[in-house]
């Protein structure tokens, strides 16, 4: 087992190298340099231009900056926002938890409606039920989820009134920030309306957010599901007399989830692609609203430091996937 | 000497073996999804194609005196605009119709640059293997890391935001899908027979990938080609609507959605349709390329 995983931990060194190689590019294929578009249009003369290059470390050779690049990554140093003039890292660290926070609620709300809706369609295979939920899931794989955003909040903010347009919490409230995570905050400082208005703030972007993974999920717990009920073992449970719904969540369900954990890993991408488009438009203070804001100030030490931060997690989070795929699977393990 | 070829053509029992697109289109048309996706691909492409013809109107053409008007059945609708006029008096339906012209030329432009250049790299990595593989592969490993719509952004943040620039970086982010697929079709063709054989035959490694190779790994690039064009306008669109990609006035449907942002609850059709277009073309390509799926890799098929 720990061969299996060293070996796997391994083989993600030479992405991470090739994720700072990238981040290190961002900033030197940027047309202009950084001093140059520090002086703006008037220009700047070639003295103060020498010694600023100097200053940044940009006048020494480019595998020497590169080194120098990965060097401060190691020590945690992502560089300073041009904007804000914090640390990038700080900066990341802060907005993270509302991003985790809405991630979350969207892998449950697909998960919560796309497993038992796989399940129901496979069962009822070819019946009416089984087309609505393969067309519903196919409409939701192609959906455009900053469109289906707005719909959500044109029907239920301001049709209906129901949830609130925008935000994590309503203005009113002043939460005590502890973990980040708005729903533990609130319910730590044992404020329950506080605590309501944040669960009605995540509806919205939940199921926006939810629903390219719930239909990604139902799919496969489908098809996943009808292979498993044609297994040897799943007609044995039957012969011996066990009732239908055993042999389905017992002996069948645990089987077909294995491919679906694998896809349930590889949505966390996904997820954090879809979470620049939510947060945008409900104005959710997480890191896809930050890289958005970054990249249209031309913040590119935010750029670059968040390229970097995002894409170790979905690498780490894949390596993770991949490990606990081998402990479900030892054939994985041991190939 | 007419009569024996005829018998051979038709087969023993009499019945004529079906040619290959035949038995293709036999197999694509068992699905209705299939064939749904294909008529509104036809149907978009059409639309497309004669835009200038089709739509009522110039897209950019600007109608001040009726500025959102809503679509022709609502109450103060009118039948000059069947789906309503954007604020500043363009009428919708013209500019949805050059929207589908824009959006299956981003589609199939991106599409284009991230075959070409996939299947060179897949087909040098799968072929000459060692070093060369080794490199191509894992920098596609590293591009798979990232999300596709940072990787798009990311690259949108070098290049500069623009209509162009979002197909370039759309192209990037197919770019690995292309380069695995062919890569792993390679390496499952080198080592057979007919390759062998033609090897002896004198063919140069050029002829062996591009000639008699690569035309027996299409299927896959096919599928992967036709659902890549779904995910090419999706991501398009969502560059437009963050403002990274087509600059208004274009007649993009994402940069049109982001336009009608304060718009969407005094005039709720500037925002409806745009989207509903971008469902329905995505979905389309979706169906689509399921269905040819499961005609030309019955394998996948359940």
């Amino acid at each position: 087992m720990l061969a299996f995983v060293l070996r796997r931990a391994a083989l993600i060194v030479p992405t991470f190298v090739g994720v700072t190689l990238l981040a290190f590019a961002l900033i030197h294929l940027i047309p202009g340099d950084p001093v140059e578009n520090l002086s703006g249009e008037r220009g700047m003369d070639p003295e103060r231009r020498a010694r600023l290059l100097h200053e940044f470390g940009l006048d020494k050779s480019l595998p020497q900056q590169y080194a120098e690049y990965v060097g401060q990554v190691l020590s945690g140093d992502l560089g300073t926002s041009l904007t804000t003039h914090e640390p990038v890292l700080a900066e990341f660290l802060t907005l993270f938890p509302a991003t985790i926070e809405l991630a979350f609620f969207a892998m449950m709300f697909a998960l919560l409606l796309g497993l038992p809706a796989g399940i129901v369609a496979a069962l009822k295979r070819n019946t009416v039920a089984d087309y609505a939920v393969m067309g519903v899931s196919l409409t939701g794989y192609s959906m455009p989820i900053f469109w289906w955003a707005l719909l959500l909040i044109l029907f239920f903010s301001v049709q209906l009134g129901w949830t609130p347009v925008s935000g994590r919490i309503s203005v009113e409230f002043d939460v005590p920030m502890a973990s980040g995570f708005m729903l533990l905050d609130t319910l730590r400082a044992g404020d329950w309306s506080a605590f309501r208005s944040a669960v009605s703030h995540l509806i919205l972007p939940s199921i926006a957010l939810g629903t390219i993974p719930l239909a990604v999920i139902a799919r496969m717990t489908r098809s996943s599901m009808l292979e498993v009920l044609r297994e040897d073992y799943v007609r044995t449970a039957r012969a011996k007399g066990l009732p239908y719904w055993e042999v389905v969540l017992v002996h069948a369900l645990r089987n077909a989830l294995i491919p679906v954990i694998t896809v349930i890993g590889l949505q966390v991408g996904l997820l954090l692609s879809g979470a620049i488009l939510t947060e945008t438009i409900f104005s959710w203070p997480g890191v896809g609203n930050w890289l958005i804001h970054g990249v249209q100030a031309r913040d590119y030490p935010v750029v670059q430091g968040g390229i970097l931060l995002v894409a170790a997690i979905v690498i780490s989070v894949n390596l993770i996937v991949d490990l606990l795929y081998g402990v479900v699977n030892p054939r994985i393990r041991h190939g | 000497m007419a009569e024996s070829t005829a018998a051979v053509e038709a087969g023993d029992d009499g019945y004529a073996a079906p040619g290959p697109l035949r038995e293709f289109w036999l197999a694509y048309s068992q699905s209705r999804g299939a064939l749904i996706g294909l008529a509104l691909v036809v149907a978009l492409v059409v639309l497309a194609l004669g835009a200038d013809v089709i739509a009522p109107y110039p897209p950019n053409e600007q109608y001040r005196q009726s500025t959102l008007v809503p679509p022709a059945w609502h109450a103060g609708g009118s039948s000059a605009f069947l789906l309503g006029t954007d604020p500043v008096g363009r009428d919708m339906l013209s500019r949805l119709i050059h929207g589908t012209r824009l959006s299956l030329l981003i589609g199939a432009i991106s599409v284009t640059i991230s075959l070409f250049l996939g299947v060179l790299l897949g087909m040098l990595a799968g072929y000459l293997r060692g070093l060369t593989e080794t490199f191509i592969m894992r920098l596609m490993d590293v591009m798979l890391a990232l999300p596709s719509l940072l990787l798009a952004i990311a690259v949108v943040a070098i290049l500069g935001p623009g209509l162009a620039n979002a197909m370039y970086a759309i192209a990037i982010v197919l770019l690995p899908h292309y380069v695995r697929l062919t890569r792993a079709a390679v390496m499952a063709e080198a080592g057979k027979e007919y390759v062998d054989s033609s090897r002896i035959a004198g063919a140069g490694p050029l002829r062996l990938m591009f000639s008699t190779i690569l035309p027996n790994c299409t299927a896959p690039l096919i599928v992967q080609a036709t659902l890549g064009f779904s995910t090419a306008i999706l991501d398009a669109a969502a560059l437009g609507f963050l403002g990274l990609g087509a600059q208004p006035p274009t007649p993009e449907w994402g940069s049109m959605l982001a336009g009608a942002l304060e718009f969407i609850q005094r005039a709720s059709w500037v925002v409806t349709f745009p989207g509903l277009a971008i469902l329905v073309t995505v979905l389309a390509f979706n169906l689509m390329g399921d269905g040819l799926r499961d005609a030309l890799d019955p394998k996948l098929k359940r």
